[in-house]
């Protein structure tokens, strides 16, 4: 078996890479292979050198994928991995991005002040989540959209704490002592978040935890009669959610240092539900390609506005009409989204010259798979 | 004398004004293979449902030997089911069709999970632990059934028949004391069907589990049944062998229909009659 291996390893390189297993570990880790470990490292290491790598300018953009990236895999959790959308998660964004701004204004360090924007992010979940014990599909859909606008609209009336529709200054993140004041220092924080949240995913996802999940997602009858407490689940899903969602409104707040009510609206949950179906449906890799995706878009179409005749450069709703051009296409052409795409492209390369044209084309059956949900 | 597992007492479930079930009554033995059959309409997967609290029945009650003794089924909550020892396949088959055979096994493992959210979530060294054991035990039922070719496709590509086979072995993997079958033939074909026979005498034999199955295949059913029950409009018609079951002259009339229902529906010549 050993030699197999061995010589499998030699030959990957020409063309598709055959992995023995030899034992059960290999099956839970979370890097399958040699060329995971060195691509992720690879990746892990640029990232902790951009800010010597790209202009200031482009490291704030970089903290903003990486804030939306958190806030993606508590979405990604919940629609991708546990079937339950949320139309209103920019409301669990604000009330961690409002807890963070008052408790930091009281003077609470920076680390404890996260934390609890995290909980009572997730207390909040939990709440929502008890109707979700009742309801699917669209009516879910439903119940969480009110859901965001009942909070939004809390953010502009308690304007005690919130400083209503004029906005609020958000002071600079500190703890015991350190004031962190450059973008640099940020990013790192943000940086490192990033990771543990993705590590934390990960780990639940190759767990009972992440499981049940996924079994309440495709039959929740099934679910249920292999001892899987659905009500249980489904809370603990949107509570994890809601808790890196508040974790992402606390670091969207420092990084943008002035929040008001209408950037926690209809739009940004919508934004955020963009995100993940473009990155693709039930796959992590999707979260960052989406999040990528969503802020190099408006970048993309500012750069672009330029080279554009007047009418319609600088037409109001260009972006909006873009984005649900893109959306539309992928619902159509690439369902899997961006993952998906990159799937299909690392097929092709692996297989060079056996590639086939139809091997993607989706089969079309008439099973429980395909029905609403 | 073997003891008796699981033991249905009047059992009636009323949905508006359909009576599925009538005051039915049996007993399954500790190990053996126990069959309901029935035509269609005729409440044996209704049955299964009250057994596995997807309904609660309107009347009547169910006793089960659980691991702590004698417990009342009824009073169970649907997810408790599970840790009792009662595992179940479906029908019309629901798998988890977005995720591979082993990950389908291992969700099968659920009751048995060794760690905790907090240990999962920092992939502790006993939350790994507990994956491997999950993981070994898994591959035992792989290697029984004989899925080792399908153990990392999804199951959204699998052909019907692997499907049954691959939903029977998530059920094994909750290390079941009661196998419940829901017409584990139906969709197969004649060879399949044969290995089914074959892997339901093994679960029974090697593995011990009884097995309490609903199917209408009457080769397997006499092949791998020590008892059948027959059932039809929600009432039990006949228990006993499956060869008593299949003699009995009301069961015959249940599927066939009787010596008068025949007889009315012959065509004669109302003169010729009155000749007669």
């Amino acid at each position: 078996m050993a030699f197999l291996a061995k010589n499998s390893g030699k030959r990957s390189d020409a063309t598709m890479r055959f992995l023995f297993k030899t034992d059960y570990g290999q099956d839970i880790n979370l890097a399958k292979h040699g060329g995971h470990v060195f691509w992720y490292s690879t990746l892990v290491v640029l990232l902790v050198l951009a800010p010597w790598l790209v202009p200031e300018y482009w490291l704030a953009q970089a903290t903003f994928v990486l804030i939306y990236s958190i806030a993606g895999l508590g979405l990604m959790l919940l629609a991708g991995f546990t079937g339950q959308f949320s139309l209103g998660h920019a409301a669990f964004l604000g009330v961690g991005a409002y807890t963070q701004t008052y408790l930091a204004s009281k003077g609470v360090p920076f680390p404890v002040a996260l934390v609890m924007s995290m909980a009572l992010s997730a207390v909040i979940g939990v709440v929502i989540g008890l109707p979700a014990l009742r309801l699917k599909g669209i009516y879910l859909g439903m119940a969480t959209l009110s859901f965001g606008f009942i909070v939004e609209e809390v953010f502009a009336r308690w304007e005690s704490v919130t400083g209503g529709n004029a906005g609020i200054r958000v002071p600079k993140p500190e703890m015991f002592g350190w004031v962190v004041d450059s973008g640099q220092a940020f990013y790192w924080i943000c940086l490192a978040l990033t990771i543990a949240a993705t590590l934390g995913i990960l780990n639940l996802l190759r767990s009972p935890t992440g499981r049940a999940f996924v079994a309440i997602r495709d039959s929740e009858i099934s679910a249920q009669s292999m001892g899987i407490h659905l009500a249980y689940y489904k809370t603990l899903s949107f509570a994890i959610s809601a808790a890196l969602a508040g974790l992402a409104g606390a670091l969207y707040a420092h990084n943008l240092k002035f929040i008001s009510p209408d950037q926690f609206n209809l739009l940004q949950s919508i934004d955020l539900l963009l995100m993940i179906v473009i990155g693709g449906l039930g796959s992590v890799h999707g979260v960052f390609l989406g999040a990528l995706f969503l802020i190099t878009l408006p970048q993309g179409i500012s750069f672009v506005k330029d080279f554009l005749p007047d009418f319609i450069g600088n037409a109001p709703g260009l972006k909006s009409v873009i984005y649900g051009t893109v959306l539309c296409a992928f619902v159509l052409f690439e369902p899997m989204g961006l993952y998906g795409r990159w799937l299909k492209v690392r097929t092709y390369l692996q297989m060079f010259p056996f590639y086939r044209k139809g091997m993607f084309k989706r089969q079309k059956s008439f099973q429980k798979s395909d029905r609403l949900k | 004398m073997t003891s008796i597992l699981l033991s249905a007492k009047n059992l009636s479930v009323r949905f508006g004004g359909v009576l599925a079930v009538n005051k039915v009554s049996f007993d399954v033995k500790q190990g053996e293979v126990f069959t309901l059959i029935g035509p269609n309409g005729a409440g044996k997967t209704t049955v299964f449902n009250l057994i596995s609290r997807i309904y609660t029945p309107t009347t009547g009650e169910i006793d089960y030997l659980g691991p702590k003794g004698m417990v009342k089924l009824t009073d169970q909550a649907p997810q408790d089911v599970a840790s009792l020892g009662i595992a179940r396949t479906f029908q019309n088959i629901e798998l988890f069709e977005h995720a591979s055979v082993l990950h389908n096994l291992l969700i099968g493992r659920h009751t048995h999970r060794g760690s905790n959210l907090w240990q999962d979530l920092f992939f502790t060294a006993k939350a790994r632990e507990a994956e491997l054991r999950s993981r070994e035990k898994a591959e035992e039922v792989i290697e029984f059934l004989g899925l080792q070719h399908y153990r990392d496709t999804y199951v959204a590509g699998l052909p019907y028949g692997v499907r049954k086979v691959v939903e029977m072995a998530r059920a094994l993997c909750t290390e079941p004391k009661m196998l419940l079958l829901d017409e584990p033939s139906s969709g197969l074909n004649v060879e399949e069907t044969e290995d089914m026979a074959f892997w339901i005498q093994d679960i029974k034999n090697e593995l011990g589990i009884t097995v309490l199955m609903v199917e209408h295949d009457m080769t397997l059913v006499s092949k791998v049944s020590d008892r059948v029950v027959a059932m039809n409009q929600g009432e039990v018609l006949a228990t006993g062998t499956p060869r008593e079951v299949q003699n009995d002259p009301g069961v015959i009339e249940a599927y066939l229909g009787s010596v008068d229902d025949v007889s009315s529906l012959r065509r004669t010549a109302p003169a010729h009659k009155e000749a007669a």
